[in-house]
């Protein structure tokens, strides 16, 4: 998931952006504490270093003459220095192991250590993924067994695991549409419907695939609007994207209505399963109609999102689409399971590669051990306690913020306008980093952009009721403050994280994207 | 269940403050239809240990790289990675925390992509790198997109030298993005034929140094052939250790290094999840895909880092986008950032000589047993002809317990390249491995 820039502004405000003297004391060598300053590894001085102890290599490179590089000028730290420079880096970085992390959309849940552990086995992580596939059987097996449960709790025939993250999914599964199209001599429809709350992702990735993006009303409620979508459902359109429980927060009550027009006008209906985590094991998009839905496994399957990837997006399809899925995939033989690599034969209608090799194994293997672990029962408990935890949240901050649906619940994020800001001068951003001076991450902001100055809050269910409360009392203290004219409290914010405000224009408009030298290097 | 924190007692009371007789309340916006009163058909939960015990029966079903003489590259590598890469990137600040959109909460995930950032670029040759892609694959079809955007023009000119799953790959997206792909016939020096086919029409160039064969090739006559006719020249790296040895991409004169930086930091992974480096010139930096972290200053004038020039992406540009990329690579980053920073240059060339020298040992081998290797001038990889079937051999070698490499049929078998064997070394590889395997070769001749 992404974070919207749009009505937000991208540098501090005002010369020192808010009264910083008045926050007193500073340390006479830069550092906070226990927060180091800590430079780049370019400026601490070991360009004649390394922290690895390597055997004395035969020096002779001589068949490679004309080839070589002089050398490669960067620093090396020795092991302990290495340590200390890394560790003293993640202490400037909020994670959902220190508090809740309510970035809606984004599913930031527990990360169990049991996935880490046997995601490093080393039938997985020493597997060369050209080994033969006899001495691969592990993998592949637990690759099966991870089609299974995600085929029976999607309720589709297929799975295509390769795709590397949601975007990659979307892309996936867009082409297999488009594949499926062409094979049925309707490779001229040329149009994508999408809803105009969506992921920034899907419209880039229909244009991306060369179809046309048209937008799709929203009904006051926050639904997709069905009439809207009939007059657009033409003889051009190649399929809808929409993502259900939709990005307010909110289940498509008329998805099945959706999934019959969209059917009916020969179109393929892909579900952005983003939002899956709301309703795993209690729903089956394959009972809504849903013809492709990518899957986060670093969202409702618990693997972690490793401040930006990696992630894995494997893609459910329905009957119509899945000869067109991509290689390779796993089948059984007379010799065990093997890999189906190439578009020949019986898989000839494949529409082609998505990526080297057979996708994010580590991650396959963290989903599985996740799956594995909760079970049936506990994933149908995921969806419920998502949702709950949601409402919760929904229902004690409604008499201080305003949410934008108010009827009716909410599923596994709770959606918040600016309107409770009016008057006050505190916008969106300023509330949310002043959430940062109370230690929590802020929630998604000015997304999506149907709802003015939107807040989107995902508890996920791996918060405590005692968490949720305490991040629900840190946002009512700051409601009030906020309408009681505390201006300087939001508009300074943060001020007691590692950095204040960054100036994001300056960045951007003078882009240093590398470390340079002030002075020659030897 | 140990990964749920609420008791049947917190439920009952926050049901109450919401105001709903029970969950299924909540779920009523779901049409009557879709919602399954009962348990799907899977196994019930599991505990730890359960759970733990079924995984590493799975694992232990699989021979791992380690379990004796190996010899597989072609794309993924076996190195060796010092542990405090894996103590690091476990570290809950890096393995759970987000994508650092909020910066001043971020620093520590910022700062490593700036240091990640200068480290591709130096390696490279190049100016400017982003915060790394899926993989090296997924990199090389952005490359060949961005291509298109620079130079307006829609053909891509693949090599017969570059990996047929990275071909493959940007045949697959670069075509649906509605570019020509002309992909050349797989040879062991296919980089000669290269220039012929540059036209007017050509966006681009891909060319892979060493390439799927092992081969390591100058690539300044491309690069001059490339720019004469107005198209970019992008060259394709699968061992990134070779940056440690090898005249880098850009000294070359390309204008886009894509590389797959697995050997640096990240274990095999049967594939995933790699990371891939992408790095240009200063001019074409506002095309770029992917994200990139820039140095700025907070509101004290302290400096910080933010993601930067983020008007490319899709969160801001939607169907305008330079790509429809959300996510990067950020731990596998991280590892190679940490690995590449234990190393420094020096430590990056001395494992570079390594394992050029334990290739030396192998060509020696396979020689002596009478294979005919095929690679000129190679890095750590080498092609070898075998009488016969490549993947019979592999197969009759697994019976000696050894992994004899990847048969170039496995990556693309419609070549007519069935006799050819990718054979690696690299520094895990013993002076025993390769005496197994010259004498499982030998008896096999005699």
């Amino acid at each position: 998931m992404t974070m919207q820039n749009i009505g937000r502004p991208t540098r501090p405000e005002g010369p020192n952006g808010g009264d910083t003297a008045a926050e007193g004391f500073a340390s006479l060598t830069g550092g906070r504490g226990l927060l180091q300053d800590e430079p780049l590894i370019f400026e601490l001085g070991g360009w004649a270093k390394t922290g690895v102890d390597l055997p004395a290599a035969a020096e002779d490179a001589s068949d490679l003459a004309g080839l070589t590089r002089e050398n490669v000028a960067l620093p090396g730290l020795s092991e302990p220095e290495a340590m200390r420079h890394y560790v003293r880096l993640s202490q400037k970085n909020h994670a959902i192991d220190l508090a809740l992390y309510p970035l809606g959309s984004c599913t930031m849940k527990h990360n169990p250590r049991l996935n880490e552990k046997a995601a490093r086995m080393a039938g997985f992580a020493d597997l060369h993924p050209l080994a033969p596939v006899a001495t691969a059987q592990g993998a592949l097996e637990l690759m099966d067994r991870l089609t299974h449960w995600l085929k029976t709790l999607t309720g589709m025939p297929a799975v295509a695991l390769t795709p590397k993250a949601g975007a990659h999914g979307e892309l996936c599964g867009l082409l297999c549409i488009k594949a499926a199209h062409e094979a049925a001599g309707q490779g001229h429809r040329r149009t994508v419907l999408v809803p105009t709350s969506a992921h920034g992702t899907n419209p880039a990735t229909a244009a991306f695939v060369g179809y046309a993006v048209q937008e799709i009303a929203q009904t006051d409620d926050g639904r997709v609007d069905l009439a809207d979508l009939e007059s657009k459902l033409g003889p051009d359109v190649a399929a809808i994207m929409v993502t259900n429980p939709n990005t307010c927060g909110l289940f498509e009550r008329d998805v099945i209505e959706i999934a019959r027009l969209t059917h009916a006008a020969g179109a393929y209906f892909y579900c952005d399963g983003a939002n899956f985590n709301a309703i795993v094991g209690r729903v089956r998009p394959g009972d809504l109609g849903v013809d492709a839905m990518h899957i986060n496994l670093h969202k409702t399957f618990s693997t972690p999102h490793g401040g930006g990837g990696p992630g894995a997006g494997p893609v459910v399809l329905s009957a119509a689409l899945a000869a067109f899925a991509p290689a390779p995939w796993v089948v059984s033989g007379p010799d065990g399971l093997t890999l189906v690599e190439e578009a020949v034969h019986e898989a000839a209608s494949a529409f082609g590669r998505m990526s080297a090799f057979q996708g994010q194994m580590g991650m396959f293997v963290r989903a599985y051990a996740y799956m594995r672990s909760h079970g049936a029962d506990g994933l149908r408990q995921v969806a419920e306690d998502a949702v709950l935890n949601a409402n919760y949240i929904k229902a004690r901050l409604s008499d201080v913020m305003t949410p934008a649906f108010p009827d009716g619940p909410c599923m596994h994020e709770a959606l918040f306008d600016d309107a409770w800001l009016d008057g006050t001068g505190v916008t969106t951003l300023d509330f949310a980093k002043a959430m940062i001076d109370e230690g929590f991450h802020p929630m998604t902001m000015y997304f999506p952009l149907v709802v003015h100055g939107a807040m989107l809050i995902e508890p996920t269910e791996t918060e405590s009721k005692r968490e949720l409360d305490r991040f629900c009392e840190a946002l009512r203290a700051l409601a009030a403050t906020a309408k009681l004219g505390d201006l300087e409290r939001f508009k300074g914010a943060p001020h007691l994280a590692p950095l204040r405000r960054l100036d994001e224009t300056l960045a951007a408009r003078k882009p240093k994207l590398t470390w340079k030298s002030d002075v020659a290097l030897a | 269940m140990r990964y749920l924190p609420l008791t049947p007692d917190d439920r009952a009371e926050m049901l109450a403050v919401i105001g709903a007789p029970d969950v299924d309340a909540l779920f009523a916006d779901v049409p009557a239809a879709a919602r399954k009163a009962d348990l799907f058909d899977l196994p019930l939960h599991a505990g730890e240990l359960e759970v733990e015990r079924e995984l590493e029966q799975l694992s232990a079903m699989s021979r791992p790289a380690g379990a004796g003489p190996f010899f597989c590259g072609a794309g993924a590598y076996k190195h060796h990675v010092p542990a405090t890469v894996d103590h690091v990137i476990q570290r809950s600040e890096f393995l759970t925390s987000y994508t650092p959109y909020q910066p001043e909460i971020a620093q520590g995930t910022l700062q490593v992509l700036f240091e990640f950032q200068t480290q591709v670029a130096a390696l490279t040759g190049l100016d400017v790198a982003n915060a790394s892609m899926y993989d090296g694959s997924t990199a090389c079809a952005e490359a060949v997109m961005m291509a298109q955007r620079v130079t307006r023009r829609e053909k891509a000119i693949l090599s017969g030298g570059l990996h047929p799953h990275y071909a493959a790959t940007t045949q697959t997206i670069a075509h649906a993005e509605g570019m020509e792909i002309v992909r050349q016939k797989a040879a062991i020096d296919a980089e000669a034929a290269v220039i012929d086919a540059i036209d007017a029409e050509t966006a681009c160039v891909v060319v892979q140094t060493p390439n799927v064969f092992g081969v390591v090739t100058d690539v300044t006559k491309i690069a001059e052939a490339a720019h004469a006719a107005g198209a970019l020249l992008i060259v394709v790296t699968t061992e990134a250790v070779s940056f440690g040895l090898l005249k880098s991409p850009g000294e070359m004169g390309a204008d886009i290094a894509v590389a797959e930086g697995q050997s640096i930091g990240n274990s095999l992974n049967y594939g995933g999840p790699y990371v891939g480096l992408f790095a240009v010139r200063e001019k074409l930096v506002r095309n770029m895909p992917g994200r990139l972290c820039g140095e700025t200053v907070d509101a004290d004038g302290r400096r910080g880092y933010v993601l930067t020039l983020s008007t490319r992406e899709q969160h801001i540009r939607r169907e305008k986008a330079t790509s429809n990329i959300c996510t990067n690579s950020g731990l596998c980053a991280l590892a190679f950032t940490i690995h590449m920073t234990l190393l420094g240059g020096i430590g990056l060339t001395q494992l570079a000589r390594i394992n050029h020298a334990k290739a030396r040992e192998l060509k020696a081998a396979v020689q002596a047993a009478g294979l005919e290797v095929l690679t000129p001038r190679f890095f750590n990889e080498i092609a070898v002809r075998v009488k016969g079937s490549a993947a019979q051999l592999v197969d009759d070698l697994l019976g000696h317990g050894i992994v004899a490499g990847v048969p170039y049929s496995r990556l693309d078998p419609h070549a007519g390249l069935d006799d050819v064997l990718l054979l690696c070394a690299t520094e895990t590889t013993t002076s025993e491995d390769i005496a197994a395997l010259k004498s499982a070769l030998t008896r096999k001749a005699a």
